[in-house]
């Protein structure tokens, strides 16, 4: 075996892992705190992609783009929790899934509906030329993905490690009703978890958006973040980078190395079944919370 | 002793769980400032079911308050968040401890303490109270509050009730699962905090020896209805009282003589 084409594969799998780590991160910090996992996240992330593009071809400069895009993001993010699920708070866990799948689709209408169906292409002005690093081809818009990606989980991990809301934020996901109990505010803290979920929205579909042109089928990155979140635990920020890095780095490498005996073509569900395997072996995930309990 | 003013009164309040299943039929009960009060009753009588109920938290289970009437310091306390009531000083240590088991003992302290603004000072000296009230919390701060032990868990579940600052603090069967030794232990620093800080509780207790040796007065009910309600010292002298809500295996007679 060529080690330095096994390099090449295994580092372009694993930058195109952050990229489904982004995703990922998305549902985890709404499963964390409200136990919904959130299928509308693709739509929300196509939703700023459109906006950013549609905002930047009528002229806008880049940074008064990013603002509109991510004010427009958190207004729907809070919008939906307190439209949609706050009325069905304690309802079982398969209503939620329900509404979110709903409002997945009443999101990509509304995007058609205001910015039209045309794919856009979207240029953040980073060069994809390869760079070679010690015999290496690595490309620059990945290299700046992850960059971007690892920027966003350290400003989430020290907020959740360091600031007040963050501390009630993994008190509400460790036990509602106790938090209830001390006085937090469930509705607030919903708000905020659901603008931070808009937020990471808005930098996935950015990436995203550059990646693959702005167009409908760009919601269905979800479908790619689900392996991730089956590997890596749908409850933790870890779980969900490693986990993304894991499926991106098992698809090329499967591609490259036992897909000719498939034909080819197994990169769209070789991811499915590693998760399947997974879930035989360890049901809660790399990094999925294992009960604390003493018995 | 003077006359303390009510802090607490509940009036014929009756309460279902989905609108359907009636948990509370008639149940009344008081609390005066600086008092502890008892709440005692077998197994389904309706004890968990009022604290929710006199602390909006019976919503979040899907339950509902259906009629009577709930008055906490002067003000309706039916159709309240339950963080309105925790500002205004009611604050419930839940059956079953329910602490945050991915959190430190210390943080779990902290949280108490959240929907409070402190200064950085005020919250250190709150922290130090606490930990001087139960020293081995201080020991165990750093723990995974899920790897605490039992009486540890309740005394994390009690300060951090604390740190949220009641003037009525209500708990729900704090003795449940732990050694006469530490049930011992928990109610003397209740009883500490009541006599130094005027601190005034409402506890639900199973274990009635312990909480009539504590309490000034208690209140027993029976299938969601208050049936009899006293002072501790005459509850205590009462030997009917033992079979009637204790279950032990005096089923009839004696219960059914009320």
């Amino acid at each position: 075996m060529d080690l330095s084409f096994f390099t090449e594969v295994l580092v372009g799998g694993l930058l195109s892992g952050v990229m489904y780590s982004l995703v990922a991160i998305g549902f985890v910090l709404i499963y964390k705190t409200s136990g919904v996992l959130n299928f509308a996240q693709g739509s929300l992330l196509l939703f700023s992609a459109l906006t950013f593009v549609s905002l930047i071809e009528r002229g806008l400069p880049f940074w008064a783009g990013i603002l509109i895009t991510l004010a427009a993001m958190t207004a729907i993010g809070a919008l939906i929790e307190r439209v949609v699920l706050r009325p069905l708070v304690n309802q079982p866990p398969i209503t939620l899934f329900m509404a979110t799948l709903g409002v997945s689709y009443v999101i990509e209408g509304a995007a058609q509906l205001l910015w039209g169906t045309q794919v856009h292409g979207l240029d953040l002005g980073i060069d994809d030329r390869p760079l070679e690093i010690s015999g290496v081809f690595v490309s620059t818009f990945d290299l700046f993905a992850a960059g971007v990606a690892g920027a966003m989980v350290a400003v989430l991990i020290l907020f959740f490690r360091y600031t007040g809301i963050g501390l009630g934020f993994r008190a509400v996901a460790d036990d509602p009703l106790a938090a209830l109990s001390l006085g937090l505010r469930l509705d607030r803290i919903g708000t905020a978890v659901w603008t931070a979920a808009g937020m990471v929205a808005l930098v996935a579909g950015l990436l995203w958006g550059a990646r693959l042109g702005v167009q409908f089928s760009l919601s269905l990155v979800v479908l790619k973040a689900l392996p991730v979140l089956v590997l890596g635990g749908f409850d933790s920020i870890a779980g969900a980078i490693v986990g993304g890095l894991i499926i991106g780095a098992v698809e090329k490498l499967a591609e490259v190395y036992i897909g000719p005996f498939f034909g080819g073509g197994i990169e769209g569900w070789i991811a499915y079944v590693a998760a399947l395997g997974f879930l035989l072996v360890r049901p809660a995930g790399l990094f999925g919370q294992k009960l604390v309990e003493r018995v | 002793m003077t006359i303390r003013e009510i802090l607490l009164s509940l009036d014929g309040v009756e309460a279902t769980y989905n609108h359907a299943i009636r948990a509370l039929s008639g149940v009344h009960l008081t609390v005066r400032t600086g008092e502890i009060v008892a709440l005692l009753g077998a197994n389904g009588a309706g004890k968990t079911t009022t604290l929710k109920a006199l602390s909006a938290l019976l919503g979040a289970e899907r339950g509902q308050v259906t009629g009577g009437s709930i008055t906490y310091d002067g003000s309706d306390a039916v159709r309240r968040w339950p963080y309105e009531l925790v500002r205004q000083g009611l604050v419930q240590v839940l059956e079953g401890r329910h602490c945050f088991r991915s959190l430190t003992v210390e943080d779990n302290l902290v949280v108490g303490g959240l929907a409070r603004r402190r200064s950085r000072t005020e919250h250190r000296r709150d922290l130090d109270q606490i930990y001087a009230l139960f020293p081995r919390l201080r020991d165990k701060r750093r723990t995974l509050a899920g790897l605490a032990s039992g009486g540890e868990q309740q005394m994390t579940a009690i300060g951090r009730a604390l740190m949220a600052g009641p003037r009525l603090l209500v708990l729900d069967e704090p003795s449940m699962g732990l050694a006469p030794l530490l049930v011992e232990a928990i109610f003397d620093a209740l009883k500490a905090l009541n006599r130094e800080e005027g601190l005034s509780i409402l506890v639900a207790e199973q274990n009635s020896a312990v909480a009539l040796r504590h309490a000034d007065r208690a209140v027993v009910l029976e299938n969601g209805r208050t049936v009899l309600e006293g002072t501790a010292a005459e509850l205590r002298e009462r030997d009917d009282i033992k079979a009637f809500y204790l279950g032990f295996g005096v089923v009839d007679g004696a219960a059914r003589s009320h």
